[in-house]
């Protein structure tokens, strides 16, 4: 018998006996994982939250979560003598008297920074190429959720040191807070115990940000990893690839030793940042004081949309009754986050609304393939850009020497139109995308060579698209169109399309289910035959059509 | 695929049930070859030729040796040098000493710089380890539906049902509604503990610590200040009332610009009685969110915020020029006491700061 056998004998055995977890087990090290450098963010997400757990427990061991008022006398001289609070003392004391404290307090940073990117990112992916559909909608949701605490406990996080900039991203809480009406003010003095900056925040957001939050991201994050491996992970369409199948490498050895690997990458780039990339060096910042501030003062990059919106909305306020709302920090510091994150939260069911479509999908859409939803997903990325952006507006006018205000109406402006534009040109990039594949399976790769026919005509040789290539091409599953509001065979309206939510939602389907048709006999047709093209027909028909069902819509009223 | 294990698996566990010795070979993820067990639990002698060994899912060895044995080299290298980063990131600890800014930079650097070597080499034994040593795969397995099959979904409907009249919910009305009442109040219970976070807000948010005859002393040196020391017009200083410059609370309101004009500089809607000698006070507290106003730029006399670059115009009563700020920073009224020095007349007029719900 092998040493293998053995130890599992042992141990596994001993465990076995107990738990009977053989089988269970067995089919972990069995499971399927489909390969695609794209399904690595949320792992990055992953390993940063557990490089995160590590160093800031390290940290937890030497930080004084305190606002009692210390003179600082240590090694850092230039402080020697200030006023300043135990927080900020004892981080300074991290950074200089504990050996590694500076280069654990850099990797905690960075890491949460890179998790927070990577979170983005990993919803990015999700979000364009439709991962998010049924089955995994409640997965999706979970991400959101994460998004959101993610973005609170790293806010949290760096507010901890009590330092000029956190103390000033704490300050700018209190007015965003101030400004919710009726309540606000009597939140306000709840979260800080009293007038700002009090002596409680601190102590508060300290156990928020090492207990109180990490505990629900664990556990919303396991929940997550439950539902992955529950579901099974999606694929990139390819050759032998279906919706009933998953085509990878097994758990164990494959997959256990690429994410392995992919963890010490991900420790090794904390690590390296932390090394030669100096990250929030609070000595320079210096201790609080609500009186004092340094020029450009910029929060951590998650933080910086906020920040954008507060910079560009308009100093709207409305006085009524005794009483006043700043309408333009209300919007920009709550209304804003809100509404992005319900968007978001809400955005696979009003999708799976407007199509229709409650199949079950593991092959993942190319962006390409769902024109409208890239184009949806880029509007919102472009809103987002251009508020983070202008979050940075004053190093821009800096940097590149334009006016300041000219920024603020840039962003302004861009804000409101930016997406606009974003969502035509994406969703036409993305048409032109689809007539390129169609093209391609239609007329195949061209091969270079002429051939001159006996009758003196010159043609090039073509091939058809390789096996793999094709498979790709043809992946797309062409969504149902809804009918229009229009009467039946037998005159009946369909009472689903004849509500104003009804037509609404057949207006959508129709701009949703726009795209070039796949060259025939794949199954995509709708069977109403309006899709199905003569062969070497233009593609263009598909469109007018669409228009000349909504048009009998007036007649179908007595 | 993963089907195929189940029935041995079965099998060999009501086998373990009944014999001891057997459960102690029981070998998880890779069972012994069901006839093997079956001579065992006989206790026959093995004299019969071993069963044709289960095809396997994966292959023992990568196709290509020779190239294995050349990445097998580099994986083993990579190790070792993540072995020694480790040795040197212990040894910078210990040779590294911190308690200054240079030799913490030191420490830094040697810490980092081994620790990231450790999980860079780690990481890319591992990754050649996997894509040279290992023989490659690609397994496609079945996915089943999500959705549980019909009968089981009935027949958790039907326990649930069961279940619902056993407990006698649905039928009686009083219990029902009482628990309801009885949870609905228990959840709200908590929320009241939450009432002790802070105190109420009352009119806090109107008064600051400026008081009449409180001297305005500089921000950071505590010094009272005369209108002859501050006589360059174009000036600005950040003041606060007297006494306050360790008290966060007070300066998070009471923090005030003064700033030198020529008397005839100054025009509406500046309160020209608050003034002395062409120096006006505003408060430095951003009326948008809060922020100090920090920077002034004296040929346009602008006061501006660097947060969000709200814009006052200090010759007219700081009124807001541009950026989001809603209100004008407020004016403090100050006036010369029989010393010569600089003082509030009162408290400001109006409150400081964002606005909040109850400003009016």
């Amino acid at each position: 018998m092998s040493t293998v056998d053995k130890a599992l004998e042992g141990t596994g055995g001993y465990l076995d006996d107990r738990l009977r977890g053989a089988k269970t087990l067995r089919n972990v090290l069995k499971k399927i994982y489909p390969d695609h450098w794209s399904f690595l963010l949320g792992e990055i997400a992953l390993y940063t939250f557990i490089i995160l757990l590590l160093t800031g427990t390290f940290l937890t061991l030497f930080f004084k979560p305190s606002m009692t008022d210390v003179v600082y006398h240590g090694s850092y001289t230039k402080l020697n003598g200030v006023h300043m609070s135990d927080a900020f003392a004892s981080t300074l004391n991290i950074s200089f008297d504990v050996r590694g404290g500076l280069l654990m307090r850099q990797i905690h940073h960075w890491a949460a920074i890179l998790f927070l990117a990577a979170i983005m990112a990993h919803m990015l992916r999700i979000f364009f190429t439709g991962a998010f559909r049924k089955p995994r909608e409640i997965n999706w949701l979970i991400g959101v959720t994460l998004l959101t605490l993610g973005i609170v406990e790293g806010f949290a996080g760096y507010s901890l040191p009590d330092d000029l900039l956190s103390g000033t991203g704490l300050r700018i809480l209190e007015g965003v807070m101030l400004s919710i009406p009726i309540v606000g003010t009597y939140i306000t003095f709840f979260i800080f115990g009293g007038q700002f900056p009090g002596h409680d925040l601190i102590p508060r957001l300290y156990i928020v940000h090492v207990l109180l939050i990490p505990g629900i991201i664990l556990a919303l994050i396991g929940a997550h990893l439950f539902l992955m491996y529950h579901q099974k992970h999606t694929q990139f369409p390819g050759k032998g690839r279906t919706d009933r199948n998953v085509v990878g490498a097994p758990a164990y050895p494959y997959f256990a030793a690429k994410t392995g690997a992919w963890f010490f990458y991900i420790f090794a780039v904390c690590a390296g940042l932390s090394t030669f990339a100096q990250i929030n060096p609070v000595w320079l910042f210096g201790p609080y004081n609500p009186a004092a501030i340094s020029s450009d003062s910029q929060p951590d990059f998650y933080m910086g949309w906020l920040e954008g919106a507060l910079r560009m909305m308009p100093a709207w306020q409305i006085d009524f009754l005794g009483h006043s709302l700043a309408l333009g920090v209300f919007i920009a510091g709550l209304l804003v986050l809100g509404v992005l994150m319900t968007g978001l939260a809400l955005y696979p069911f009003i999708e799976q609304w407007v199509t229709g479509d409650r199949r079950e999908h593991h092959v993942l859409d190319r962006p390409r393939d769902a024109p409208t939803r890239t184009a949806v997903g880029m509007a919102g990325v472009t809103f987002y850009g251009v508020l983070w952006l202008i979050g940075g507006n004053d190093l821009i006018a800096r940097y590149f020497d334009i006016q300041l205000y000219w920024t603020t109406w840039f962003g302004r402006v861009t804000v409101i139109i930016g997406p606009v534009i974003a969502y035509i040109l994406t969703k036409r990039i993305c048409l032109g995308l689809q007539r390129k594949d169609r093209d391609l399976l239609v007329h195949g790769v061209e091969t270079g060579i002429i051939v001159m026919k006996p009758q003196g005509e010159f043609t090039e040789i073509t091939r058809p698209v390789p096996e793999e290539v094709h498979a790709v091409l043809t992946a797309r599953r062409e969504l149902p169109r809804l009918p229009a509001a229009q009467p039946d065979e037998n005159g009946v309206p369909s009472p689903a399309a004849h509500s104003v939510l009804g037509k609404l939602r057949v207006r959508l389907n129709h701009v949703f289910t726009e795209a070039i048709p796949l060259p025939g006999g794949n199954g995509h047709g709708t069977g109403d035959g309006h899709r199905e093209l003569p062969t070497g027909a233009e593609e263009r028909p598909a469109l007018p059509k669409a228009e000349q069902e909504e048009r009998p819509e007036p007649t179908s009223r007595p | 695929m993963t089907e195929q294990g189940n029935q041995p698996e079965d099998a060999r566990a009501s086998a373990g049930g009944e014999h001891g010795r057997v459960t102690r070979r029981r070998v998880i993820g890779t069972p012994p070859p069901a006839e093997a067990r079956r001579l065992l639990r006989d206790g026959g002698a093995p004299a019969q030729p071993a069963p044709p060994p289960k095809p396997r899912m994966l292959p023992a060895d990568p196709a290509n040796p020779e190239r294995a044995k050349r990445a097998e080299r580099i994986v083993a290298t990579c190790f070792m040098i993540s072995f020694v980063a480790s040795i040197a990131f212990i040894a910078s600890y210990v040779i590294f000493q911190v308690h200054s800014v240079d030799r913490v930079f030191r420490s830094n650097l040697g810490l980092g710089l081994s620790m990231t070597v450790a999980f860079l080499a780690l990481g890319a034994g591992a990754t050649v380890w996997v894509r040279n040593v290992m023989p490659k795969v690609e397994i496609t397995e079945e996915r089943k539906p999500l959705a549980s099959p019909r009968p089981d979904r009935e027949a958790f409907a039907e326990a649930f049902e069961e279940g619902t009249e056993a407990s006698q919910f649905v039928k009686r009305p009083l219990i029902r509604r009482t628990l309801l009442a009885a949870s609905t109040a228990l959840a709200v219970a908590p929320i009241v503990l939450l009432r002790d976070l802070g105190p109420l807000p009352r009119t806090q948010l109107r008064h600051t610590a400026w008081k009449a005859d409180s001297r305005l002393v500089v921000l950071g040196t505590n010094r009272p200040l005369k209108p002859a020391e501050f006589a360059s017009p174009g000036g600005i200083i950040t003041v606060i009332p007297e006494g306050t410059d360790n008290d966060l609370e007070a300066l998070a309101k009471a923090a005030v610009l003064i700033i030198k004009f020529r008397p005839e500089e100054l025009l509406a809607p500046t309160v020209m009685n608050w003034t002395v000698d062409g120096i006006v006070a505003y408060s430095k507290i951003c009326t948008h969110v809060g922020c100090p106003a920090a920077l002034y730029e004296h040929t346009t006399h602008h006061i501006l915020c660097p947060c969000h670059q709200s814009t006052f115009d200090a010759q007219r009563g700081a009124k807001v020029l541009f950026g989001p700020a809603p209100r004008p920073l407020p004016q403090l009224p100050i006036t010369v006491n029989a010393d010569g020095y600089l003082v509030a007349q009162s408290d400001f007029h109006e409150p400081v700061g964002p606005t909040f719900w109850e400003l009016g």
